[in-house]
């Protein structure tokens, strides 16, 4: 199985700073005064309850929302240079971010085009295969599974060979192989020198390779490995928030 | 990758995507006809009452048409976050917009290349002769349906009422092209046929300045 989109020695991955950033929707206030430094490199697991504020700090990494006060530096993403770090950042959201009515090869051929890539096509074909979709490329994504749409979110997410990977519950709907590919690649990624911020609700193998935990509630965070927390007890905490949410869940 | 690339490749997903289901196209046909049809038989109108109502039922119908079609342009962008996908790729995001421009002018043409032929035969009013000042009518009015249009998609698209939104949004946004539209349309298939230059330039000058618009302020249409 080829080793897919290894990432170069020379490209540096982008850390993220964010300086008392704030993020609102109307009156809702998702991320409050945010002060936090991710440095190139880590592997940081973000946990914490639903509606803590994970997957509003992931868009601002990923740039695609921009903060309602204060400030958020993914490497130097400021005016023209913001093209060239969007270039190294990865991401799988909560959504697949894949066109239905297309095949999972036109998907990722049309993806590799915007970034850019020689032979799209072949990327494409590169990319389904260690996701193990080789035998359905030629499939429209509407006939998939929903495990099958996750590992298509990630093929998309690795195609263009990010140094800033950010995960939002990356492991949801995946089978047991999905799962391992997915830690395969988040172990080559890490051993790259590549910068990831997963969120994650303490269930998944890719846990073990963190280096640092934050925990967040209420759109800020009350724990934080790297300022002195430790690390499996961040991680422990955030498993414990998710299975009582989701016994919870179960009894209504 | 440059702006002119990046939205020949978003027109190139967009034409796949149609062409695979002809979903939009289909629908979008389907209606303006029953339009043009059902004013045709509700008012048999003469041939010198086709030729004073006729221009602005057309427009009507190609404005009803661009309603309707540019309606699923970003909503469906945002059914698996793919708007959040395209926003991720280093491409400028004006690039997102002309693509869509671009692919809703040829949907918007297409209509229009079907239904044309069929108003001429209803309404008893002969195209061919004025064919060519008609291809430029129609070519500057799409372009002015197709961006105003897009434009105003992207922003209801992030409103909870987007589709009540966008045909409130468009009515007057559109007045100026398609009163000047019909005017031009009017103009030609008068007895004598006459372009009327002023109106021209008013459609030119929307076009224009809805181009810029969107060139210059693209990037906060598609933001959170």
């Amino acid at each position: 199985m080829p080793a897919a989109n290894p990432i170069s020695e020379s490209s540096k991955a982008p850390g993220i700073i964010f300086e008392n950033a704030e993020k609102r929707f109307g009156s809702l206030v998702a991320l409050r005064r945010l002060s936090l430094e991710i440095a190139s490199g880590e592997f940081v697991v973000l946990v914490g309850p639903n509606g803590s504020g994970k997957t509003t700090l992931l868009r601002l990494s990923a740039l695609l929302s921009r903060p309602t006060g204060g400030k958020v530096t993914v490497g130097n993403s400021d005016g023209a240079a913001q093209a060239d770090v969007k270039s190294k950042i990865g991401m799988v959201g909560h959504a697949t971010m894949v066109y239905d009515e297309l095949t999972a090869e036109e998907n990722l051929t049309f993806f590799a085009r915007l970034y850019n890539l020689s032979d799209p096509r072949r990327r494409a074909t590169e990319a389904l295969e260690p996701a193990g979709l080789a035998d359905r490329a030629g499939d429209l994504v509407r006939t998939f599974s929903r495990g099958m749409r996750q590992r298509l979110a990630i093929a998309r997410a690795l195609l263009a060979g990010p140094t800033l990977l950010l995960l939002d519950e990356p492991a949801a709907g995946l089978d047991r192989d999905g799962a391992a590919w997915l830690a395969g690649t988040l172990v080559r990624l890490r051993s790259a020198g590549a910068t990831v911020l997963m969120s994650s609700h303490g269930q998944s193998e890719s846990l073990t390779l963190a280096t640092r935990a934050i925990e967040m509630r209420g759109g800020t965070v009350v724990a934080d490995s790297g300022a002195g927390g430790d690390l499996g007890s961040i991680i422990e905490r955030g498993a414990g928030a998710h299975s009582s949410e989701s016994s919870t869940a179960g009894q209504r | 990758m440059n702006a002119p690339r990046a939205a020949l490749a978003i027109l190139g997903k967009e034409l796949r995507a149609e062409f695979r289901s002809f979903e939009l196209l289909t629908s979008t046909l389907v209606f303006v006809l029953i339009v043009v049809f059902v004013f045709s038989f509700a008012f048999d109108p003469s041939a010198a009452e086709s030729r004073r109502f006729g221009p602005g039922l057309l427009w009507i119908a190609l404005l009803f048409a661009g309603s309707l079609m540019l309606q699923p342009c970003f909503s469906r962008e945002r059914v698996n976050d793919t708007l959040g996908g395209l926003r991720l790729a280093p491409i400028a995001p004006v690039a997102i917009l002309a693509g869509k421009i671009l692919a809703n002018f040829l949907f918007l043409t297409l209509v229009e290349a079907a239904l044309l032929p069929i108003f001429g035969v209803l309404y008893n009013i002969p195209l061919v002769p004025v064919a060519g000042q008609l291809a430029l009518i129609m070519l500057m009015g799409t372009v002015g349906v197709a961006t105003i249009g897009t434009v105003f998609s992207a922003i209801a698209s992030h409103a909870r009422m987007r589709e009540l939104l966008l045909p409130l949004l468009l009515l007057p946004a559109l007045a100026p092209v398609l009163l000047a539209s019909t005017e031009l349309t009017a103009g030609i298939l008068a007895d004598p046929p006459e372009l009327r230059t002023a109106w021209l330039v008013i459609v030119g000058a929307f076009d224009i300045m809805f181009l810029t618009a969107t060139w210059l302020f693209g990037e906060y249409l598609l933001e959170e």
